[in-house]
């Protein structure tokens, strides 16, 4: 599992992907910094967190597009399935190198919050709150995107496929809205990422919220290890 | 030590192995032969674990590779048909990650310096595996098939695609490794085969329709109901001379060898030994037979005549 996990996590910087999507994440950031922090005079992080919600659920297909699918396609995925390794370390290996790419990505965050803290300091306990929430979310996407990419061998379906998944989660709160029974307008909310999101860059860290992201995370982990052992056995 | 039970793999409704089994033992370098579909590549995906059995048992060293893969899987290099390749890395790099992901033991520069040298890429360790051509490619697959030592090596259609010359240095490598190994590999080439195989295990749809050393496949399927004879006299006469004795189906003349002497291929009925008949017409019509020698199947005759739809194995037709 550590060597799968060693090279994946070099291929990402060994082609411009890596690069690109660290450097993108970068540019948001940093836009919604400048715009809602420096230009407002405030150290109050919650918009630049509300607004990397949508970023990180449009640039986590980019980071696992490639992750299963190029293995298949380049047949690489044999040589992974002869190895003594077992299929749940394989995709473990996967999605941790994923995981620390996104991790390198949001990080930039907490320079932010630094950054702040020279002129007054920001409410570290809120702070910490937002980078957690961030990060389940990143997981939890990195975690559909990964069982997404295990289901074809085209890059560009996994990765539009991904887009696809992250526009049905943001537009899950618009239909709860119009669904008239209360039970089901409830379900849908609790399985909204916004609404669950939410709560963290409300300061707010609650135990279920945690719990979801982990457990979806989880979830979709098996997915993908269901999907690999059933290639091996179809 | 392989042992393979009754192994069967359907994928739907398509059945590309019906019940293969077999024993290769320490040391055997055997040839899996079959046309494309056979099931070859399927049975050496089961081999190695990459794919799982519908039915029956692969045991490597008494280990069942469905029941403990990962131990199973430490015994085996394989080189599939396209080899797995990362081609954004370069080889020695490429290398050290095989070496973690099998887990392998010992000093690991040293074991990878040994290897490189046995496939014949020392040279190219800092290269980019995609800016090498086909035949170094090839070497550094089975570089990572020999990291670990495993005892068994398992190599899909190791020359496929490759030009003569490397054909014979990859074909000498395998023979080299062979030595101490044991190995198995596909091909549709026929003369490697026999060239580098002590025996052969012919597929055809599924199943084991030979299974035995080149030389007792060919001995096995020679025909008497078909001889190269050299016969004087003109050849319309030795033709009707022939063609009126009962057990003598058809009469085909080759060539002329000597002046007035032309060389027959004759064939018999089936099961018939035709020689003794067609020496007494040709001496009773005094036609002198100058020679008669069998007619010899090579490898790429047995094959043929073992995967055809019309004949059974071994038998005459």
């Amino acid at each position: 599992m550590g060597a799968i996990f060693k090279r994946e996590l070099s291929a990402y910087f060994q082609s411009p992907l890596g690069y690109v999507f660290v450097a993108v994440y970068y540019l948001f950031a940093g836009f919604f910094f400048f715009n809602y922090n420096l230009y407002n005079n405030t150290t109050d992080l919650r918009p630049l967190f509300d607004l990397l919600f949508s970023v990180t659920i449009f640039l986590i297909p980019i980071l696992t597009m490639r992750l299963m699918s190029e293995e298949r396609k380049s047949k690489t995925d044999q040589l992974l399935l002869m190895a003594p390794v077992t299929a749940t370390g394989i995709v473990l290996a996967k999605f941790f190198a994923a995981a620390i790419v996104y991790l390198a990505a949001m990080s930039i965050t907490l320079v932010m919050a630094g950054v702040l803290s020279i002129y007054a300091p920001p409410q570290w306990p809120v702070v910490l709150g937002h980078f957690i929430g961030l990060l389940l979310l990143g997981a939890a996407l990195i975690a559909v995107g990964l069982l997404l990419s295990s289901l074809t061998e085209n890059q560009i379906i996994a990765a539009v496929g991904g887009f696809c998944a992250g526009f049905f989660l943001m537009l899950l709160d618009a239909l709860a809205g119009v669904i008239s029974n209360p039970f089901l307008a409830g379900l849908v909310t609790n399985l909204s990422f916004y609404t669950r999101y939410q709560n963290f860059t409300l300061g707010m860290l609650d135990f279920s919220d945690l719990v979801f992201f982990t457990s979806l995370t989880a979830l979709f982990l098996f997915f993908s290890v269901a999907v690999f052992e059933h290639r091996r056995l179809s | 030590m392989i042992q393979i039970r009754d192994l069967q793999k359907s994928y739907g409704s398509k059945e590309a192995l019906r019940g293969i089994g077999c024993t290769i033992k320490q040391g055997e370098i055997v040839g899996l032969l079959g046309l494309n579909g056979a099931g070859k590549s399927t049975a050496m995906n089961i081999m190695t674990g990459c794919l799982a059995a519908s039915r029956g048992q692969v045991l490597i060293d008494g280990i069942d590779i469905a029941k403990e893969p990962l131990k199973a899987k430490q015994k085996i290099g394989y080189l599939p048909e396209i080899p797995p390749l990362y081609t954004d890395m370069k080889v020695q790099r490429y290398l050290e990650f095989i070496f973690d992901l099998k887990k392998a033991q010992g000093d690991k520069k040293r074991h990878l310096a040994e290897v490189c040298e046995k496939a014949g890429i020392t040279q190219v360790g800092g290269r980019l595996i995609k800016n090498l051509s086909k035949g170094y490619r090839q070497r550094v697959g089975l570089a990572q098939a020999l990291i670990g030592n495993p005892p068994i090596l398992i190599l899909d259609e190791p020359t496929v695609g490759l030009d003569p010359t490397q054909m014979i240095e990859i074909r000498g490598l395998i023979e080299e490794m062979g030595r101490q190994r044991t190995v198995i590999l596909s091909s549709h080439i026929l003369s490697e085969v026999q060239a580098v195989c002590g025996r052969v295990i012919v597929l055809n749809e599924g199943q084991v329709v030979a299974d035995d050393t080149p030389e007792h496949l060919e001995a096995a399927l020679q025909r008497k109901n078909r001889c190269i004879a050299a016969i004087e006299g003109h050849p319309d006469r030795v033709r009707q001379t022939l063609l009126g004795v009962p057990c003598i189906e058809s009469v085909a003349l080759l060539a002329e060898t000597e002046p007035g002497v032309h060389e027959y291929q004759v064939q018999g009925r089936p099961g018939e030994d035709i020689r003794r008949p067609m020496f007494g017409a040709l001496a009773a019509a005094n036609l002198p037979l100058l020679g008669t020698r069998a007619h010899r199947l090579s490898l790429e005759d047995v094959f043929l005549q073992l995967v055809s739809p019309q004949q059974q194995p071994g038998g005459d037709a």
